[in-house]
C-alpha cells in the first residue's frame, strides 16, 4: 500500500514537471516547483516507511524547510523581473 | 515568563524529537542548546503576542483547527471535483472586502486560513482590506462576513 | 484491531494519492496562473494531510509519529506562506488574472 502512494505522487511529481518545463510564466514554473518540493517531501516520508527505515523522515523534515525558504529566496529575485533589475540597485537591493 | 517557558519547553521538545535517545549527557546538552536560542530569542525581542502567540494555543487547537480542517477538507472535494469534471467549471473571481480583525495576527490567522483553504488565496492583506481570488464566483462571495472572519475575530480576543 | 488500523491507514494513503494526483491533473488542466495555484493548494492541504494521517497510523504510538506531524504543521504552516508570496509577487510584476466576469475587473486595483 506504501508502493501506491509512492506511485501516486510520482505520477504527480510527473505532471508537476510537465506543468514546469510548459510554463508559461516564471510564476507557474516557481509553483511547479513548490509542488515538486511538497511531493519530494511526502515521498521521502512514504520511502521510509516502505524500506523500513523512518530515519528518511529527517531528510524530509530538512527538505521541507528548504523548501519553503528556496521559494521565498527565488521569489524576492524575480519580484522585480530580471537579476539585474536596475529598481533592486535603486533602493539598496532592497525588495520591499 | 509564561511565554518563555513555553517557548523553551517547544524547543527542548523539539531537540528530543529530532534526537531520540535520552542518555543524561544529551538531554542536559538539549536543555542548554534550547536555553542559548531562547536567550538569542528574548535579545531580538521576536518572543512577544505576535511572534510567539502561546495565549491562542488552547482555544486555537480545540476550538478553531478543527473547524479549518474541515472545512479544508469541504473546499479540497468541492475544488477536486472541479478539476476532473471534463467541462471544468470554473468562474475565477476576484474580491475585495473588509476584514472584522483589529489586530495583526488576527489578520494574518484570518489570510493563512483563506490561503490555506483549497479555492481561494489571499493576495494582498492590509488591515482593513483583503484581495481574494477565488475559484469561483460562490467562493468569492462568501468571503465578506464569512463564519471563518467571525471565528478568527473570536479568537483574537482571547 | 490491526486489521481495521491496517484498512484505515490503507484508505487514507489512497485517498492522499488520489488528492495528489487529482491536483497535479489541474496544474496542468487550469487555463491560467492563479487557478493553477487552487490546484496546487489541493496537493497541500488534502493530499499530504491525508498521506500524513495514514503514514501516522501507521506508525502507532512513537517518535515518528510526532515527527510526521511535525512534517504536516510545516506544511500546514508554510505552504499558504510561500503560496501568498508567489500570488502577490505575481500581480505585482502586472500578471493579470483570468476572470469571468470581464465587468468585475473594475474592482482590481
Amino acid at each position: 500500500m506504501f508502493a501506491a502512494a509512492g506511485l501516486a505522487l510520482l505520477v504527480t511529481l510527473l505532471l508537476a514537471l510537465v506543468r514546469a518545463g510548459l510554463g508559461p510564466t516564471v510564476f507557474d514554473r516557481l509553483l511547479a516547483a513548490n509542488t515538486v518540493g511538497t511531493c519530494a517531501m511526502l515521498l521521502l516520508a512514504v520511502i521510509g516507511f516502505l524500506g523500513g527505515r523512518p530515519e528518511f523522515l529527517d531528510l524530509a523534515l530538512v527538505y521541507g524547510l528548504l523548501n519553503v525558504i528556496g521559494i521565498i529566496a527565488v521569489l524576492k529575485f524575480f519580484r522585480h523581473g530580471d537579476l539585474g533589475d536596475p529598481g533592486d540597485e535603486a533602493n539598496g537591493g532592497e525588495t520591499r | 515568563m509564561f511565554r518563555s517557558l513555553s517557548a523553551f519547553a517547544a524547543l527542548y521538545a523539539f531537540w528530543l524529537l529530532l534526537s531520540g535517545y535520552f542518555t543524561g549527557f544529551l538531554l542536559a546538552a538539549g536543555a542548554g542548546s534550547a536555553l542559548v536560542v531562547l536567550i538569542f530569542a528574548r535579545r531580538m525581542a521576536v518572543l512577544d503576542r505576535e511572534g510567539h502567540p502561546a495565549h491562542l494555543g488552547l482555544s486555537a487547537t480545540l476550538g478553531y483547527w478543527p473547524w479549518l480542517l474541515k472545512e479544508i477538507v469541504k473546499s479540497g472535494w468541492d475544488v477536486t471535483k472541479r478539476i476532473l469534471d471534463p467541462s471544468l467549471p470554473i468562474s475565477p473571481t476576484l474580491a475585495r472586502f473588509k476584514p472584522s480583525q483589529k489586530s495583526d495576527l488576527g489578520l494574518v490567522i484570518h489570510a493563512n486560513s483563506i490561503t490555506l483553504t483549497p479555492g481561494t488565496v489571499a493576495i494582498e492583506v492590509a488591515p482593513g482590506e483583503f484581495l481574494v481570488h477565488a475559484l469561483t464566483r460562490e467562493g468569492a462571495d462568501g468571503l465578506a462576513d464569512s463564519e471563518m472572519d467571525r471565528r478568527v475575530s473570536a479568537l483574537e480576543k482571547d | 484491531m490491526a486489521f481495521l488500523l491496517d484498512l484505515a491507514s490503507w484508505l487514507l494513503l489512497c485517498a492522499g494519492g488520489f488528492f495528489c494526483v487529482a491536483g497535479g491533473l489541474g496544474l496542468l488542466r487550469m487555463p491560467d496562473f492563479y487557478t493553477r495555484m487552487h490546484a496546487a493548494s489541493v496537493v497541500d492541504t488534502l493530499g499530504a494531510g491525508l498521506i500524513l494521517l495514514g503514514l501516522i497510523l501507521q506508525a502507532g504510538f512513537t517518535l515518528v509519529a510526532v515527527k510526521l506531524l511535525m512534517i504536516g504543521l510545516l506544511i500546514f504552516f508554510a505552504s499558504p506562506t510561500a503560496g501568498h508570496a508567489l500570488a502577490r509577487a505575481a500581480l505585482i510584476r502586472g500578471l493579470a488574472p483570468r476572470l469571468a466576469d470581464p465587468e468585475d475587473a473594475s474592482s482590481k486595483r
